[in-house]
């Protein structure tokens, strides 16, 4: 009898366990086409890749990436007049934002990373930044040795930050961390010669750097401490969707298109003040081109 | 160093007369909602009833206990997660909005402080001649109590709003744009933290510094008539 | 409601190795050496100026009242600020640099929150030294005590005494204003709280966990205090065990 009843509740709580699985389980394109509209994540200053212009409309590189990807997705589901709806994100936010189906695609600037695979999927790599420095030009600092004993910036909740951390100990050099409250915060302390340094993704320094008053005191040096691809997010276990996008994404860059949108975001004047970030295509990223891959880093 | 260049300010006086008047709107909803808030907060803890003196000191001596930039930005994100738990709908509240929240509710609490100092110092005996004259309770309060305590406690308050007004400058920790955020974000691009935040400190010490003179001549005034 | 109560994060290492625990003793280790420190100054020169303020010398009062009047008017994150980006710029450009790349920055944001503090505490030591019946003075004088004998023998143990609960609650006060010295780049509780919610994302245990250590730290001062208070009463003076609240 006892035994009896255990067996019901177990399968019970089984049967239970399952339903609540396949609730969850169902994919983002059925869940586009259940609701009629794609909901894009965006970022509201992560420029050039996501950010808004004077009209406050979400503008950028992964946003000309993300619109293809739309488009594929209204041929996939023969939705032509599907609604894509926009969310503004942040880099605290986005992770449980795409979790709780909130957002359907985040299109801003996210390092695509082993850690973070272990709760959301990327597409493959449509861009590579490197970690580099900022400098004022008249500090004298030019290479990593130069920040010994020095005060260094960083902003919190970025990978950079951690990259610092994990660094000062392998290496002998010893930095004194400095956190700005976020990029721009950053870059005030190597201004205002608070930090030697900000150590950061070098398109974001280029950006804050040609956005300036005056481009010509800063300089990016030093070696790459490391390459971090970005990627457009995605929920994780939804390989269906996964394929769709990879798909769309890996077309652009067969045709050649991704080479005009990336001409169009780093080496042209852009809204909304018309700066050029003038920042050539890296090497890294002409290879991650050639062989597209979702490989992110450790 | 590099001359000063005061054509920041002067470039940019536009974005920090909004900011400025944010910070002003902020601080008048605030005082509004504190005053109202922390008088019903003072009535409970001088109400007869313990559940009421219990709730009413719990609140005051909770955010009396914690700091305010904790509260700004614990409020700004917990906030979405309890109407998320109402409408059953993800509503993010931006940092601006937040803020109007998150001050009336902490300042009840000091505002709460005063006005239970200004209704213990109406004597007693005026309460019991409210009740002689067949007032209820909230008729007593409302046409006995309350108007001296206020006048009694109206430097104080005054006071205390200026401390908010201050205070609101702490909104920087969720990036909203008061008159000190609007400071900020102007520096982070401009790059002139001297010419800004020199002038920042300027103008909130002259608002400041006169309205806390007006206050003073009024507590004399007041002690006055008293 | 989609949140995940996670209470064992506490125990997962963050990007430097070390445990969130860890960081939150480090960040209540650091709130607890930046407000201290800055009570000490705050205690020192809020005295200074409290009795300047209650002083004969016109040109001492004067002195006093500006420095409250401009350090009680300026909000304490402008002040913080101000030394932070503003005051190194107005050395020469050696020491300037020098206060900006290798003094450490828990110097200035004990400094700043000092100095912020002590205009309060001046005011709450003149108005202690004020409420003693002037008698006090004219008694000491009579005696042939000079000015500052009369201080330091006659009115300020009184005057202590009095502002005693005041303090407490500046003192206690202290350890909340220390949060906004995460702002010029010092490792406090309140930045470890920030970090962390960045990180894990886990809003509502961390804010149990850092609210309660804020309760615990000004209540431990209100306890000290406390004794402070019960070892210095004057018996059948002043009313006693009024505590700080």
């Amino acid at each position: 009898m006892k035994t009896r009843s255990l067996l019901i509740a177990s399968t019970a709580v089984a049967a239970l366990c399952t339903l609540s699985q396949s609730a969850l389980a169902e994919t983002t394109l059925e869940k586009i086409k259940a609701s009629g509209a794609i909901v894009v994540g965006h970022r509201e200053s992560s420029v050039p890749f996501s950010y808004l212009d004077a009209d406050q409309k979400p503008i950028g590189y992964m946003m000309d990436i993300c619109a293809e990807i739309v488009d594929a997705v209204k041929g996939e589901l023969k939705l032509p007049s599907l609604q894509v709806k926009y969310q503004p994100v942040t880099s605290q936010n986005r992770i449980p934002l795409m979790q709780n189906g909130t957002i359907d695609l985040e299109c801003g600037s996210t390092t695509n990373s082993v850690a973070r695979q272990q709760q959301v999927a990327f597409s493959v790599t449509p861009f590579i930044t490197s970690v580099r420095m900022a400098v004022r030009k008249d500090s004298g600092v030019k290479d990593l040795g130069d920040l010994d004993g020095k005060p260094v910036a960083t902003t919190t909740g970025t990978t950079s930050d951690g990259l610092i951390k994990k660094n000062e100990r392998g290496k002998s050099i010893d930095v004194r961390n400095l956190y700005g409250k976020d990029h721009a915060d950053s870059f005030l302390m190597v201004a205002s010669g608070r930090a030697a340094a900000f150590v950061m993704d070098d398109i974001l320094l280029a950006g804050l750097i040609a956005s300036s008053k005056n481009p010509a005191d800063f300089a990016i040096v030093g070696p790459s401490l490391r390459d971090e691809p970005y990627g457009v997010m995605l929920r994780k276990d939804d390989p269906s969707f996964k394929a769709l996008v990879d798909k769309a994404v890996t077309a652009i860059m067969a045709s050649g298109e991704v080479e005009k949108l990336y001409n169009k975001w780093f080496m042209s004047p852009i809204p909304p003040r018309n700066v050029n970030l003038n920042f050539p295509m890296s090497a890294a990223l002409k290879e991650a081109i050639a062989h597209p891959t979702d490989k992110g880093v450790e | 160093m590099e001359a000063f260049d005061f054509s920041v300010i002067s470039e940019n006086w536009r974005f920090l007369a909004e900011g400025l008047q944010y910070t002003v709107q902020v601080t008048v909803v605030a005082m509004v909602g504190g005053i109202v808030l922390g008088t019903l907060l003072a009535l409970m803890r001088l109400s007869s009833k313990k559940a009421l003196q219990l709730v009413a000191a719990a609140y005051v001596n909770f955010f009396r206990s914690i700091p305010l930039v904790q509260v700004i930005l614990a409020f700004f994100l917990i906030i979405p997660l309890v109407l998320q738990l109402i409408t059953g709908e993800l509503t993010p509240i931006g940092a601006e909005k937040s803020a109007y929240f998150t001050f009336a509710i902490f300042e009840a609490a000091y505002y709460s402080e005063i006005m239970r100092s200004g209704i213990q110092s109406v004597p007693r005996g005026q309460v019991g001649a409210g009740y002689a004259l067949g007032f209820t309770y909230a008729q007593t309060m409302r046409y006995v109590v309350l108007p001296q305590a206020f006048r009694n406690m109206l430097p104080v308050l005054l006071t205390q709003t200026i401390v908010l007004f201050q205070d609101i400058s702490l909104v920087y920790a969720i990036g909203a744009t008061d008159f000190f955020g609007a400071a900020d974000k102007i520096t982070q691009r401009d790059l002139r933290p001297v010419e800004m935040y020199t002038t920042v400190a300027v103008v909130y010490f002259v608002i400041c510094f006169l309205l806390s003179r007006l206050v003073k001549r009024l507590q004399a005034k007041v002690a006055i008539i008293r | 409601m989609n949140y995940h109560w996670n209470w064992m994060f506490f125990f997962q290492e963050g990007d430097d190795g070390l445990r969130y625990y860890e960081w939150i003793l480090s960040g209540m280790t650091w709130t607890t050496v930046v407000s201290l420190g800055g009570l000490a100054l705050a205690m020192a020169l809020g005295s200074v100026l409290g009795i300047m303020r209650t002083t004969p010398d016109r040109r001492l009062v004067a002195i006093g009242d500006i420095y409250v009047d401009i350090f009680r008017n300026v909000p304490l994150i402008v002040q913080l600020f101000m030394w932070f980006f503003v005051f190194p710029e107005f050395l020469p450009e050696k020491a300037g640099m020098w206060v900006k790349q290798e003094l450490p920055y828990y110097v200035t944001a004990i400094v700043g929150l000092g100095l912020y503090t002590a205009a309060r505490i001046a005011e709450q030591v003149k108005s202690g030294i004020n409420s003693l019946p002037r008698g006090q003075r004219n008694a000491g004088l009579a005696l042939g005590f000079t000015e500052w004998q009369t201080y330091r023998y006659v009115r300020l143990p009184m005057a202590y005494r009095i502002v005693l609960p005041a303090l407490t609650s500046e003192s206690m006060n202290i350890f909340k204003n220390s949060s906004v010295t995460y702002a010029v780049g010092i490792l406090e509780l309140y930045f470890q709280y920030k970090q962390i919610i960045e990180k894990t994302s886990q809003v509502l245990e961390i804010t149990i966990v850092v609210t309660l250590i804020y309760f615990t730290l000004a209540f431990t001062m209100n306890r000290i205090l406390a004794v402070v208070e019960k070892r210095t009463r004057v018996p059948g003076y002043i009313s006693g065990g009024q505590g700080g609240h």
